[in-house]
């Protein structure tokens, strides 16, 4: 069958199971847009480039597939950059395609002509350049492959405008991925997992730290049954949130500089720890010299370069979470760890969540006020929360209590400002049966607000929640602490968020009261469609506790002067 | 701090040198040298990296090369018994006095003069690190007038495996127990 590269595209991707695509035109990508429309694709239209590989994100942890962007050459293509390198520190799985101009151009500085394999050659894992259409299928079969496999991650084939218009013979099985490198799955050795059973069965002080890694591989089941066999309280990374339901007893909560003061104790003065799919980043060790000092270290992780980066660990067991998890099992003796788990639970009444009943109710709106009552308000139905970058996704992660695995969408690692809204548009055609929230700051907002055009356009319907305290908060914050309360450029106006929803066709509510919180909730979850809902926040408000960068994670930052309680914010 | 000495079978493509050199970069190794040529294997590249750094850093320069794609096999031959050479083309001022001293000099060292101007000699040398170093420190005072050294290439001894094998299926010829070998 003779095809041409753009056709070929599209078959491919039609092949690997893609329904839904973000993306712009340009002239570069031009003879591939031409070719859509004959196949089965749905494309959104974006603002921003940004935000269709946000967008793409969203897709991708939603659903747990690979996510779709394309765009044009040149600004086009350096537009994705940011929602690359998002994708590649969280392990999204993301295809990217970029149109580029003429094979007999390149290296000519033509219009619109950028190296941006060259550019994106650290932000991906592995990406192509495509001057044939005979090399399309296989590129795109292969950027399939390494996208989703092992540890995932962006994947990204630019393809010149020459090799998407001329033809050639199309040929899926000859276009099978051949990588001369590629290793079947990683398996620890017998030995290794001799070795972290003993130091699981002989530990009185275990703790498990989940992260990303357990939804990335599936793990939930398996990771509840070593919790509960071996009666082992579970600390989460932001990005672990949802891996084991909020409310299960042995469930205790987010580590690290804004987690639980508990959690942190708990991991400080610990005698095993068992990192599950997590990366011990900074912003959930602290101090390396001081971090778990007690600790014996079992890390159970997909990349090896992972392995004693930041925290030596005494046995590593490489390899996908759920297949080590099982093999682990049956040399787990089931625990009886009452004394410890009692002894955590004690410290829970020092705690952060306390704050949240201490904030006064005088007439302000308290961000984490605003985050539980939609919390309240949603809890029974299947949501999906997308945050963005900042105070507001910190009291997300203390204040709305996650019961299932992806329905928290959150940029941890290159902590990108601009995510939430077009992430959430994403996450929404991915799970549209699903209710979708993204809460978002001001400023975080005003990055890729340009995005609600698109969702209107598409009939995508997201919430919007901003929590607006007219700051570039957590910045602010550390200004507040660390430096003196000069507030340099964080100060932040912005336009009436109501009237600008309404000036792209979208529902726009304003609350500035606890009262109003809930009805505007009500208000915007009644409507069919897109609606924003500016929650005008106390300005200086802070996220508390907070582990200082760089500082042990035990030297936590507590709320400085508790609030009479009122009973009706428990 | 000690150097560690890589040899990476690569698949022959274009920008595969800059994905390896740029790895180090990002993850803030300093590369002392890197040389990179033909394998036994047509469409195989095989390259040598020497690198300061410790015994973690090497376990993760390892892991890391391994996650890139066009990266086929990775070996740290550093405490292994090895071949490792360097070779070097020296210019040296030379007119009809001091020319056979010079040649003299080329002789002790095993090295060879491959080009004679009536005011300068080329002598080639293949050889340890060490060994052409000492090579330089006897010829400049003579007057070095230029200098071109490959940088170390190398190759374990004895029987080992080759690296660059297709075919058979990759996980047949990695050990398993090295527990890094594959791309992620």
């Amino acid at each position: 069958m003779k095809l041409t590269g753009a056709q070929i595209l599209w078959e491919c991707l039609v092949r690997e199971g893609v329904t839904d695509i973000f993306g712009y035109p340009g002239g570069a990508i031009l003879p591939a847009y031409d070719a859509m429309l004959d196949y089965p694709i749905r494309h959104v239209l974006v603002r921003h480039e940004q935000g269709a590989t946000h967008m793409a994100d969203g897709y991708a942890r939603a659903s747990g597939g690979v996510g779709v962007a394309i765009a044009t050459s040149g600004p086009g293509a350096t537009n994705m950059v940011t929602g690359i390198a998002t994708a590649m520190m969280d392990s999204s799985p993301i295809v990217c395609i970029t149109g580029q101009v003429g094979s007999r151009l390149i290296g000519s500085d033509a219009f619109q002509e950028i190296d941006i394999t060259g550019i994106t050659l650290p932000i991906t894992k592995h990406n192509y350049l495509v001057t044939r259409a005979d090399d399309v299928a296989k590129a795109v079969r292969e950027a399939f492959l390494i996208a989703k496999s092992g540890r995932p991650g962006p994947v990204l084939i630019d393809i010149t405008k020459d090799a998407q218009q001329s033809s050639c013979e199309f040929d899926w099985d000859a276009a099978a991925p051949s990588i001369a490198g590629w290793r079947a799955r990683p398996h620890a050795p017998d030995a290794s997992f001799a070795a972290a059973a003993a130091l699981l069965n002989e530990a009185k002080r275990p703790v498990i730290l989940a992260g990303h890694g357990v939804m990335i591989s599936g793990a939930m089941k398996e990771l509840r049954t070593l919790a509960e066999r071996a009666e082992i309280p579970v600390a989460m990374t932001l990005l672990g949130i949802g891996c084991l339901p909020a409310s299960h007893p042995l469930n205790f909560g987010m580590m690290g500089m804004h987690g639980e003061a508990w959690v942190n104790t708990a991991i400080q003065e610990a005698d095993l720890l068992i990192a599950a799919g997590m990366r011990f980043d900074d912003r959930v060790t602290g101090n390396l010299k001081t971090y778990a000092p007690n600790a014996k270290k079992i890390h159970i992780e997909i990349d090896p370069s992972e392995i004693n980066k930041n925290v030596p660990v005494d046995v590593a067991l490489v390899g996908d979470l759920l297949e080590v998890l099982t093999k682990l099992m049956p040399s787990v003796a089931p625990g009886n760890r009452g004394p410890w788990l009692e002894y955590l639970d004690g410290l829970k009444g020092d705690s952060a969540v306390r704050d949240i009943q201490t904030l006064p109710d005088d007439g302000h709106l308290y961000a984490a006020h605003v985050i539980n009552d939609l919390w309240r308000a949603t809890r029974d139905t299947d949501t999906i929360v997308v945050t963005d970058v900042g105070q507001h996704q910190m009291w997300e992660a203390q204040y709305y209590h996650h019961e299932a695995p992806r329905s928290l969408i959150t940029s941890g690692g290159l902590g990108t400002m601009g995510f939430a809204l077009p992430a959430a548009i994403g996450a929404k055609r991915a799970r549209p049966e699903a209710e979708v929230w993204a809460i978002v700051g001001d400023g975080g907002f005003q990055m890729t607000m340009c995005e609600l055009a698109t969702a209107v356009q598409d009939g995508i319907d997201v919430k919007v929640c901003i929590i607006n305290n007219g700051y570039l908060g957590m910045v602010r914050q550390w200004q507040e602490f660390f430096y003196e309360r000069r507030y340099a450029a964080t100060p932040l106006s912005g336009p009436d968020f109501v009237k600008l929803a309404e000036s792209f066709g979208v529902k726009g509510i304003g609350a500035s009261r606890r009262s109003e919180v809930l009805p505007a909730v009500a208000e915007a979850r009644a409507h069919a469609g897109p609606v924003v809902v500016d929650f005008r926040v106390e300005q200086e408000d802070t996220v508390y506790p907070m582990v200082p960068a760089g500082a042990d994670l035990h030297a936590m930052i507590r709320r400085p002067n508790p609030i009479a309680e009122t009973a009706a914010d428990v | 701090m000690t150097m560690h000495t890589f040899t990476v079978y690569v698949e022959d493509r274009p920008g595969v040198l800059n994905r390896v050199a740029s790895l180090f970069r990002r993850r803030n190794f300093n590369i002392t040298s890197l040389t990179v040529g033909h394998s036994e294997t047509v469409g195989v590249s095989r390259m040598t990296v020497v690198v300061g750094t410790d015994g973690g850093g090497a376990q993760r320069i390892e892991a890391h090369l391994y996650k890139l794609i066009d990266v086929i096999r990775v070996e740290d031959i550093t405490d292994r018994p090895a071949v490792m050479r360097d070779l070097a083309l020296i210019k040296v001022s030379a007119d009809r006095d001091n020319r056979p001293p010079l040649m003299q000099l080329a002789e002790v060292f095993g090295a060879r003069v491959v080009d004679v101007a009536p005011d300068s000699i080329v002598i080639e040398m293949a050889g340890s690190e060490a060994k052409i170093d000492g090579l330089i420190d006897v010829l400049r005072p003579y007057g070095v007038l230029e200098m071109v050294r490959t940088g170390r290439v190398a190759m374990a001894r004895g029987a080992g495996l080759g690296g660059s094998r297709r075919g058979a299926g990759p996980a047949a010829a990695i050990p398993e127990a090295e527990g890094v070998s594959y791309s992620v």
